[in-house]
């Protein structure tokens, strides 16, 4: 397997106590996958992310990625997170260019692939504006932009559309499908919205909270993924059906809505 | 049903308050550009006017009030004996050398104790002291200390700036969002690339904006220095020309050391739009 998480337990320790986060998340993920875990807040769905991400470290368990654990950050994991972190004072070019600047590809190069990857996010025209001139779905599609320039071996994103309004989030779904298909990179997405993972993804974990664990794993089949499917029996189903597992009950849901 | 007669009696005690357009009293909103300009030039121009009436209409012994051509005209006497600029020139390096030494150790020690929170812990309590001690109180200390030379008074500027200046460029620091540094470590940024790379340019506007800030109050405690030991200089052109009652040439120091002060100011604001296009607000 390409991406594994084995036994992951991740605790934290608080003043009221041992905090359990994630409790023994199991994962397989193959090359060249779209995959969503989804839950609800409390479902460890970010940490989990960043254990991945090499940002922090799992109380017990591992992450391997290619058959090797993961011990801290590296480009050879992209990630885009769910605020803008664009670095405000580099243009779009600079900002795509930076993390193969991080690593001493030469100017020529790294230009290049940057050009490269911002035609795919088609965001040419706007390689010298700065973060600020730019809507929040193009901000977001230079981050993937600078993600994918390093060519890393699997795409982290961390709710990367949360802050989207619908018909921009739309285009970015459809966007993200297209992306994936171009370049048939693997993609490890976490997110609270059902519909997204459904329509999105090829397999989801839906993650129960409280604390974090696997409820299930599910393999999409759509007819196809245009928006249109999005009226199709066979997508709400998939959605209900998760959204059947992911329903707090009782307590869980007063205090959580309190 | 009793939700609608209870909205309908808690409707009848509201008291209607209209809401007038306004363009003066605006709130938190744009004014038109030219009341904008006409009241900054009033700001200045009323006081300078009031201040012509008074003294030419209300007979005042110029020696209590000198009138604006009292003043100007002692700033022309004291321009053509090169005292003012001698004065100026005095004060100016004062400040240039206190400031500068200030800055050089508080701007790295400040991104230190933001970045860091080991150096944080190690320092802040100690600066967080030292900030409350007026530098004007060092003066006695900084005379029994260094003299009554240069010293004292380019000392009395560091103490001044030092501590307030780093604990500022600390917080700037702290509000360096956290995404924005893992980010550069997902994509391959040590933490050294990510100092440099990515903090300091982050920090640069609030560095220069702390700068801007405790130049002002370096630019006050050249004149404090100065007012109680010094051969020359602003401060002691004031303290001189009080002693000797010319209270026309007090005005002249006073006038003098405020246009340089909003000089100083404005050069920041300068550097800062030219420097760092990016953290301007407007578009």
């Amino acid at each position: 397997m390409f991406l594994e998480i084995n036994n992951l337990n991740k605790q934290f320790q608080t003043k009221n106590g041992t905090l359990i986060v994630l409790k023994d998340i199991n994962m397989l993920i193959a090359q060249g996958e779209f995959i969503c875990a989804v839950g609800a807040s409390g479902s460890g769905k970010s940490t989990l992310l960043r254990q991945i991400a090499g940002l922090d470290r799992p109380t017990s368990g591992e992450v391997m990625i290619d058959g090797k654990p993961i011990t801290g950050p590296g480009p050879d994991r992209g990630m885009v997170f769910q605020h803008y972190t664009l670095y405000p004072w580099m243009s779009v070019q600079e900002n795509a260019e930076f993390g193969l600047k991080l690593q001493g590809v030469p100017k020529k190069e790294r230009r290049e692939q940057a050009s490269y990857y911002l035609n795919v996010v088609g965001l040419t025209q706007f390689a010298k504006a700065l973060p600020k001139e730019l809507s929040g779905g193009m901000k977001q599609r230079v981050a993937i932009a600078r993600a994918l320039a390093s060519e890393p071996k699997v795409l982290l994103m961390d709710e990367p559309f949360g802050a989207l309004d619908v018909h921009t989030k739309e285009a970015m779904h459809e966007f993200m499908l297209d992306l994936w298909r171009r370049t048939n990179i693997t993609i490890f997405m976490i997110t609270h919205d059902v519909e997204e993972a459904v329509f999105l993804s090829n397999r989801i974990y839906a993650l129960g909270a409280r604390p974090g664990t696997v409820r299930k794993e599910m393999l999409i089949n759509l007819p196809n993924r245009s928006h249109t499917v999005k009226r199709h029996s066979t997508f709400h189903d998939y959605r209900d059906e998760l959204m059947d597992l992911l329903r707090l009950h009782g307590q869980e849901a007063v205090a959580l809505a309190a | 049903m009793t939700e609608s007669t209870n909205a309908r009696s808690i409707r009848s005690l509201m008291k209607p308050k209209p809401m007038r357009p306004t363009v003066f009293w605006r709130l938190a909103e744009d004014i038109p550009k030219p009341l904008q300009t006409g009241l900054m030039i009033t700001s200045i121009a009323l006081p300078l006017l009031l201040w012509w009436a008074v003294t030419t209409f209300a007979n005042i012994d110029p020696k209590f009030l000198p009138s604006p051509a009292d003043v100007l005209h002692a700033f022309g006497r004291l321009w053509s004996t090169r005292e003012l600029l001698k004065d100026t020139v005095a004060s100016l390096w004062r400040v240039g050398v206190g400031f500068i030494f200030a800055a050089a150790l508080s701007i790295p020690v400040g991104i230190l104790m933001g970045s860091f929170p080991s150096i944080r812990a190690l320092l802040e309590p100690i600066f967080g002291l030292m900030r409350y001690m007026p530098a004007p109180a060092f003066i006695p200390l900084l005379i029994l200390y260094l003299g009554i030379g240069e010293e004292p008074k380019i000392m009395l500027i560091f103490i001044g700036v030092f501590f307030f200046n780093s604990l500022m460029v600390m917080d700037t620091v702290k509000f360096v969002p956290k995404d924005l540094i893992e980010s550069t470590y997902i994509l391959g940024g040590n933490r050294w690339e990510t100092l440099t790379q990515v903090i300091l340019p982050h920090v640069l506007p609030g560095i220069i904006d702390a700068c801007r800030i405790n130049l002002a109050a370096a630019w006050q405690l050249v004149i404090v220095s100065e007012l109680i030991a010094a051969t020359e200089g602003l401060g002691r052109r004031i303290s001189v020309a009080g002693r000797f009652l010319r209270t026309d040439e007090i005005f002249v120091g006073l006038i003098v050391i405020g246009i340089i002060g909003l000089a100083f100011d404005l050069l920041f604001q300068y550097l800062l739009r030219v420097s760092c296009h990016w953290a301007s607000q407007k578009r």
